[in-house]
């Protein structure tokens, strides 16, 4: 298959999990959001790495999703950390960098 | 111990004065103390300068200019200044005119100041007057001479604005130092002149190159000397710099007669005959100095005539005298300027002491018009008061009477145009004699005022203390003394200090009697041995002519004073109604007030007031400091906008640069 279709796909979605990080204010979306987004990445790093035939795409394609679990589980934790506090659960609210 | 050791010391005295003074009184002293102290310290200086005048008088003739160096103030490639001071005939002679008549003065002050709050303080400030002051005449360069003029000036105002909490004392120091320091400039620039063509800043090395550097009437040894004037004029209050000087009189008595009669205004006078070297390269200049003192002793005398304020009449008699002073100095007749100025010291000093002990028996008020008949109330200082006007009149066989025709005989005998000085001098003297009778006869005669009636029962009578200038009642933390009337000849250093002066003002002039002896003349020889006017002196049948006929103007003048100031006494109101025009016109000091006001001081505060409701309020504050913080306030609103808190317009922001960046780098690729 050419390589073009997986960067097509890969593209795709991308935007989507760009967008919903811009337009989504539940956190946890948009958590999910920048996991689409890391994976699209990882899905043109793969498809590079097959066009190649280089094994080193598909290793840092592995690296990007250790990363990615360890972002989760930070964003994850603050999100709970907010909820035991009682905080709005709204990307919106919080504010507190507005100059 | 040698002549410059007790030259130190006259110096040293004052100072140390000065110190214990300002930091003793926090150990808290009993009453008096303070004045005692100061009045010992003048005491030594003066008993110092008698050390050096014995010292001196055994050196030889030709060895009697000695310069002693504490320490190096500069050393540059071709100059070197000292900390040096000049013990010379002409210094030792003014040492002793200036702690002499100090310490009299300091004296009387005990007992005058005495009931006011900042007693030490002025104590203080008077010791230092005097250590400038004798630094000024002991300076054996130009430095330490501007040194001591600029410290003479500061004391000056000080001592002027003493009562700071009355407005017009602390425009009258203001006034008097914004002159002085044109005075200042004066003599800093002719200073330099000198420097910049004889390499030398001592007075020996500009006199002993002046002959080589500057030739006869050199147009920049004309500068120099004028601006040598300039300083002259500024500190000795003559035409057109002596506006200050009548409304110094703001300071409290004691200070009027130490200040601006019997010392500081002389150093003009003793700046002068320092210089006389350079004046006679330079006669143009000379000639200019006794034309403006021919001028200013007619001008000073016409108005002292007229003022009804007893301190500023006797002050307009002090511009008068000095400018007989000056005058003398600059027809190069020295002996006899310095003679005056000696005699002068004793009768102005003791009229003012007089005159303070009159305005505190009236509680602070200086109008004569208020006065009259203290006759019996005070009689010591009705005494005192009449010597030294006997003095000023030149009254036959005063001191004034010689020292004052002396003057005039050597200013004939110079011969040429110089007569008109002398007839300005002669046309002074008569009016001198009326005045000086006119304050005696409205103060002394006459029905006695209520005040003097109260005295003369024993009664010490209260009068709430008031700003004798403008009648506003007086803050009375600044203490001003005249409360209570006890000061009012009533206590012993009053008497003791107008005592000696009124013995001095009447019988000092015996020693320069024309024929008889030439005391001064004679011990300031050694100084003026160069002059080459040293050997001219008019001969002893024209100065006895002189004397004759100064003495008939002075008795014309007093009796003229008798008669329409006793005999009829309402032929004054009369006149003054008759030559209302003439009387307006000196009794404003003939505009000069008015004439600096129009042309300095209004225009000076109108640029002021433009530069700052314009200037400052529109451009600099308006414009660059205005503008600058426009455009940091534009800027950071700009980047505070930025910053809107929403994450996800941070993330847009993030993606758009990203997608920027990609968009070039291939865009660049291609």
């Amino acid at each position: 298959m050419n390589v073009v279709w997986f960067l097509v796909l890969s593209a795709f979605i991308f935007v989507i999990g760009a967008s919903g990080v811009l337009t989504r204010r539940n956190p946890l979306v948009v958590l999910l959001c920048l996991e689409l987004m890391l994976n699209a990445g990882n899905l043109a790093l793969v498809a590079f790495a097959r066009m190649h035939g280089s094994q080193a795409g598909q290793v840092f394609a592995l690296i990007v999703m250790v990363i990615a679990a360890c972002e989760v589980v930070i964003g994850l934790g603050i999100i709970v950390a907010m909820y035991r506090n009682r905080l709005p659960i709204d990307v919106d609210e919080m504010s507190e960098l507005r100059g | 111990m040698s002549a410059t050791s007790y030259g130190w010391l006259v110096l040293a005295f004052p100072l140390a004065g000065t110190l214990i003074i300002s930091f003793g009184w926090l150990r808290g002293w009993p009453a008096r103390w303070p004045g005692w102290i100061a009045s010992g310290a003048i005491l030594g200086a003066f008993l110092s300068s008698i050390g050096a005048l014995v010292q001196l008088q055994q050196e030889p003739d030709d060895g009697r200019s000695l310069v002693d160096s504490a320490w190096t103030y500069v050393a540059t490639s071709n100059v070197r200044v000292d900390m040096s001071i000049l013990v010379d005939p002409l210094s030792v002679f003014m040492c002793l005119v200036v702690s002499g008549v100090s310490f009299l003065i300091h004296v009387y002050s005990v007992a005058y100041m005495g009931g006011d709050r900042g007693y030490t303080r002025y104590f203080a400030y008077l010791n230092y007057f005097v250590f400038s002051m004798l630094l000024l005449v002991l300076a054996a360069n130009f430095v330490v001479l501007i040194v001591g003029w600029a410290f003479v000036g500061a004391a000056s105002y000080l001592l002027i604005s003493y009562w700071y909490r009355r407005e017009t004392a602390a425009t009258a120091g203001i006034k008097a130092f914004v002159i002085n320091v044109i005075g200042d400039v004066g003599l800093v620039i002719a200073a330099f002149l000198l420097l910049d063509r004889t390499n030398a800043l001592d007075y020996a090395g500009v006199f002993g190159h002046a002959h080589q550097a500057f030739g006869h009437n050199d147009t920049t040894l004309v500068i120099a000397c004028l601006l040598l004037l300039v300083g002259a004029f500024a500190k000795s209050a003559q035409l057109p710099l002596h506006t200050w000087l009548p409304d110094a009189m703001e300071g409290p008595t004691p200070v009027s007669a130490l200040i601006h009669a019997a010392t500081m205004v002389t150093a003009g006078v003793y700046l002068i005959a320092r210089m006389h070297p350079l004046f006679e390269l330079a006669p143009t200049a000379a000639d200019v100095s006794a034309i403006i003192g021919a001028a200013t002793l007619v001008f000073a005398a016409s108005v002292a005539m007229v003022v009804t304020d007893l301190k500023r009449s006797i002050a307009y008699s002090t511009i008068s005298q000095i400018g007989y002073m000056v005058m003398g100095v600059s027809v190069f007749a020295y002996a006899a300027g310095m003679f005056h100025l000696m005699t002068h010291a004793f009768f102005k000093a003791l009229l003012f002491m007089g005159a303070g002990s009159v305005i505190s028996a009236m509680g602070g008020i200086q109008d004569m018009d208020r006065m009259g008949g203290f006759r019996k109330a005070m009689p010591f200082t009705f005494v005192a008061f009449l010597c030294g006007a006997l003095a000023l009149a030149a009254f036959p066989l005063t001191s004034g009477f010689f020292s004052k025709d002396e003057i005039l005989a050597f200013t004939i005998d110079r011969g040429g145009w110089f007569w008109i000085l002398a007839i300005a001098g002669y046309l002074g003297a008569a009016l001198t004699a009326f005045y000086a009778f006119r304050m005696v006869f409205r103060v002394f005669w006459g029905a006695p005022v209520e005040e003097a009636r109260e005295l003369e029962q024993g009664q010490i009578a209260h009068h709430p203390p008031a700003n004798p200038a403008t009648g506003e009642p007086e803050d009375t933390d600044v203490g001003f003394p005249a409360e209570e009337h006890h000061i009012a000849e009533r206590d012993w250093p009053m008497r003791a200090a107008m005592g000696p002066l009124a013995v001095l003002a009447v019988l000092a002039g015996a020693v320069q009697v024309p024929g008889v002896d030439d005391v001064i003349e004679n011990f300031l020889a050694p100084t003026f041995a160069d002059s080459r006017f040293h050997d001219t002196a008019p001969t002893t049948g024209s100065e006895l002519l002189g004397l004759v006929a100064g003495g008939l103007i002075s008795l014309a003048g007093i009796a003229v004073a008798y008669h329409v100031y006793v005999r009829r006494r309402g032929v004054t109101l009369q006149l003054r109604d008759r030559f209302a025009r003439v009387h307006g016109f000196l009794v404003n000091k003939w505009y000069f007030d008015e004439l600096y006001a129009a042309v300095f001081v209004r225009p000076v505060a109108t640029f002021g007031g433009f530069g700052r409701g314009v200037i400052e309020t529109r451009f600099v504050q308006g414009f660059i400091v205005g503008g600058a913080t426009g455009v940091v306030r534009v800027g950071t609103s700009f980047a505070r906008s930025i910053q809107t808190g929403y994450l996800r317009a941070y993330a847009l922001l993030l993606l758009l640069g990203v997608a920027a960046l990609a968009l070039y780098f291939l865009l660049a690729s291609s």
